[in-house]
């Protein structure tokens, strides 16, 4: 009560003092969650919340930055994790040793031939076909070259599957992984961006969530790379493991304090680096260019700005951010499992943090990010104290108990969320810390 | 004769069941879209309410002991469409109205339908638990079947009595939203402030009660699409959530706030769905007899394999966005 008292004595108008006292009450709420649960609960709570607030950085580059709608964060988040798989997983010698890279390599030609196709049929013109029987050409390319590429994909991935298992990875450092995730990330958002951006904000909300759920779709059933639901696990770490530091001799629930905060200085090491820039950026002539963009993309373009180029560099930019924690997330958590990810507990939820953190202020993604993910975090346990009480209650007065209190409190969490980002947007349309726009006057 | 038997029962009439599902979604989705002008990602959740109301109405009737000759589940389905459109003028009192007030952008309605999404998610989910439920527990499923073997066949048509209720009280539906839409006084304020809300207004339009009886017909239409995909499927918390996005892709496949294209894009994609995922071989068969030895046809020739039926909607989609953004029929413009 009394820091509440104090709070109303600071002016919280001024963004600096705001963000101060707020990130001091995270802190602390960092502090006490900490001596709830434990040194290695709370190292495990603070690199997934860093984690994610790296992917949420990502998302405000995209969102904050440049206005651009992106409901796709969990297939970019898949993308990298898919990526780390590949790269630091463990290399199958049965896969190697087998035919299956010759047959995967004959898809690989089956898909360069077919690109080479469809892109002849969208430059027949020059050929003279033209209108109606260009589109049928391109049809027709479209259409020769999915049943060539099928005919040998299908093949290879059943035969991987039933001989080596699944592909595997070349067993190299995750850090690798992570920046190869961040890399095949840009590359589909690239593709993505081109597709897509020119559209209005509802169109392009739907079209990338549909483009997310075929990444989900696909990376869950191409079980000859990604291993599907039988999930690639355990992914090796950077740093020590828990295991590696209790082959050294220290004591079980002491080596997981070590590994986790080792992991966690790490991330946030990268964490650091990547926030300078992406704050610099902000700060400088490109991030000008891209807010006149963003709230007036008419104006901007008649300025001589190139509109869609800038908007498809930001949706890259984000998108790598987004593989790259994708990436963490996998290696910190040791498992890629496709049937793990869902909308709510991946896209929606990394926009509840930017959204109720501030737009456009990174400080404010940061501290929205951190916060989110402690309240999505304890609400279940408290939900589950709230429950049993009830429960007791309920049974005192004759009722009987409730049932399955376990999995109903876990879905309190859904419920939470969306309860903070209607309140949010009603109350707080701009976010914790909005966004501080300099003018001269 | 049987593979045109096996066609009808497989393509056919589970297209047509699945088509009056998105039809019904896809009509809600687009009239909110041309009256409100945001995409309202919560209608999904809309129709998981919806079943669920219903399915605790027909449990009431099953306790009760009424019993009727039509399934339990349609009996209670006017009572059902009525609570719906209630909670559904609820949630745009208690989320969207204050917001619109504001003058807030289409965009953060777009993000507070979001928000209603996950709080009808969670409470859907903790006050019936995660688990699967069926209507059937109580009563059978009945079963017509046509004989064909006046015709030369040795299978019969099979539908269910449920699927052909669907597919009669979808009709229905759409018949009455048609005179409703066409004949009505209401109905026509509300298409002339779906063209243009400024005008509408100006004219002596009520918007106010324009906006209310939009939610009122798209939540009752909600209340039966869930339902029926409940009948069809099987009812779960997040039985709707992944048709969403088949719905989104029909009414903009439909062209945005147009009615009748959400109707034609709806079967457009259901049947687009069903017969990706369906085997031709079993209907090519005969041509075995034709085809030259070692040219057999594979056992399987479905055009995508099951588990990507979800995609299809998408390609359909990404392709239209692409050649045609307004839709078969001109829509809103993107």
């Amino acid at each position: 009560m009394s820091g509440e008292a104090q709070a109303k004595r600071i002016d919280l108008a001024n963004p600096t003092v705001r963000a101060i006292v707020l990130f001091s009450a995270m802190f602390v709420l960092i502090l006490a969650v900490g001596f709830v649960q434990g040194a290695a609960n709370s190292g495990l709570l603070l690199t997934q919340a860093l984690a994610y607030a790296l992917i949420a950085l990502g998302l405000n580059i995209q969102w904050g930055y440049g206005g651009l709608f992106n409901f796709a964060v969990m297939g970019f988040m898949m993308v990298g994790g898919a990526s780390v798989v590949f790269v630091s997983f463990p290399v199958n010698a049965l896969f190697w040793d087998s035919e299956g890279p010759v047959m995967l390599g004959r898809a690989l030609l089956a898909f360069l031939a077919g690109v080479l196709l469809v892109w002849g049929a969208r430059h027949s013109h020059r050929l003279g076909v033209r209108g109606g029987w260009k589109t049928a050409l391109l049809v027709l390319a479209w259409f020769i070259a999915y049943v060539v590429y099928r005919s040998q994909i299908d093949p290879a991935a059943a035969y991987i599957e039933s001989t080596a298992g699944f592909v595997g990875g070349l067993g190299l450092n995750p850090i690798l992984g992570w920046l190869f995730g961040g890399l095949v990330a840009a590359v589909i958002a690239y593709i993505v961006g081109r597709i897509s951006l020119g559209l209005r904000t509802d169109y392009l909300a739907i079209a990338t969530i549909g483009i997310s759920e075929i990444i989900r779709a696909l990376l869950k059933n191409m079980d000859w790379l990604t291993r599907g639901t039988m999930t690639a696990s355990p992914m090796p770490w950077p740093v020590n493991l828990p295991q590696d530091y209790q082959a050294q001799g220290i004591p079980i629930s002491e080596s997981f304090v070590y590994a986790r905060f080792g992991f966690f200085a790490l991330l946030l090491a990268i964490f650091i680096v990547v926030f300078f820039f992406v704050q610099r950026a902000y700060g400088g002539p490109w991030g000008r260019m891209m807010r006149a963009i963003r709230d007036n993309h008419i104006a901007a373009g008649s300025m001589g700005k190139n509109v869609t180029g800038r908007q498809l560099e930001l949706f890259v930019f984000g998108s790598v951010l987004i593989g790259m924690g994708g990436a963490i997330l996998v290696t910190f958590n040791q498992i890629f499992d496709p049937a793990g990810y869902q909308p709510i507990n991946h896209t929606f939820m990394i926009w509840v943090m930017v959204i109720v953190g501030g737009a456009g202020n990174n400080w404010g993604v940061l501290l929205g990010a951190v916060l989110i993910y402690i309240v999505w975090i304890i609400s279940d346990p408290l939900a589950q104290a709230i429950f049993l009480n009830l429960s007791s209650w309920s049974q005192s007065l004759g009722w009987g108990a409730i049932p399955e209190i376990d999995s109903r409190a876990l879905q309190m969490r859904v419920f939470v969320l969306g309860i903070i980002i209607t309140v949010a947007l009603r109350y707080a349309p701009r976010g914790l810390l909005p966004e501080v726009v300099k003018r001269e006057v | 004769m049987d593979e045109l038997v096996f066609f009808i029962n497989r393509v056919l009439i589970s297209g047509t069941v699945l088509g009056s599902i998105y039809a019904l979604g896809a009509i809600g989705v687009t009239l909110i879209f041309g009256i409100l002008r945001f995409a309202h990602f919560a209608h999904g959740d809309m129709m998981t309410m919806g079943a669920f109301i219903a399915f605790l109405l027909a449990s009431v009737c099953t306790a009760l002991g009424i019993v009727t000759p039509i399934p339990s589940g349609f009996l209670v389905l006017p009572v059902a469409m009525a609570i719906t459109a209630v909670i559904a003028l609820g949630l745009d009192k208690g989320f969207y109205a204050p917001l619109r007030k504001r003058g807030a952008k289409p965009v953060t309605l777009l993000i507070a339908s979001i928000g209603v999404t996950l709080i009808l998610q969670g409470l859907l989910r903790l006050i019936f638990g995660s688990g699967t439920r069926s209507f059937y527990q109580s009563e059978p499923k009945e079963i017509f079947r046509i004989d064909m073997s006046a015709l030369g066949g040795s299978r019969p048509i099979t539908i269910t009595e449920p699927q052909v209720l669907m597919i009669v009280v979808t009709a229905l539906l759409v018949l009455g939203l048609h005179f409703f839409l066409t004949r009505s006084r209401l109905g026509k304020a509300m298409r002339a402030m779906a063209d243009n809300a400024d005008l509408a207004q100006v004219s002596g339009i009520n918007t106010a009660l324009v906006v209310r009886v939009t939610w009122i017909v798209a939540g009752a239409l909600a209340c039966v699409a869930g339902t029926m995909l409940a009948l069809d499927v099987a009812l779960m918390p997040d039985l709707a959530f992944n048709i969403i996005l088949p719905i989104f892709a029909a009414a903009i496949v439909g062209g945005l706030g147009h009615v009748y294209g959400a109707i034609v894009g709806g079967f457009l994609i259901a049947f687009a769905e069903t017969l990706s995922v369906f085997n031709w071989t079993s209907v090519l068969r005969p041509l075995n007899d034709l085809l030259p030895e070692g040219m057999a046809l594979p056992a399987n020739l479905a055009l995508v394999p099951t588990e990507y039926k979800l995609t299809v909607a998408f390609v359909i989609l990404v392709i239209t966005l692409l050649a045609r953004p307004t839709g078969i029929f001109k829509g809103a413009s993107s």
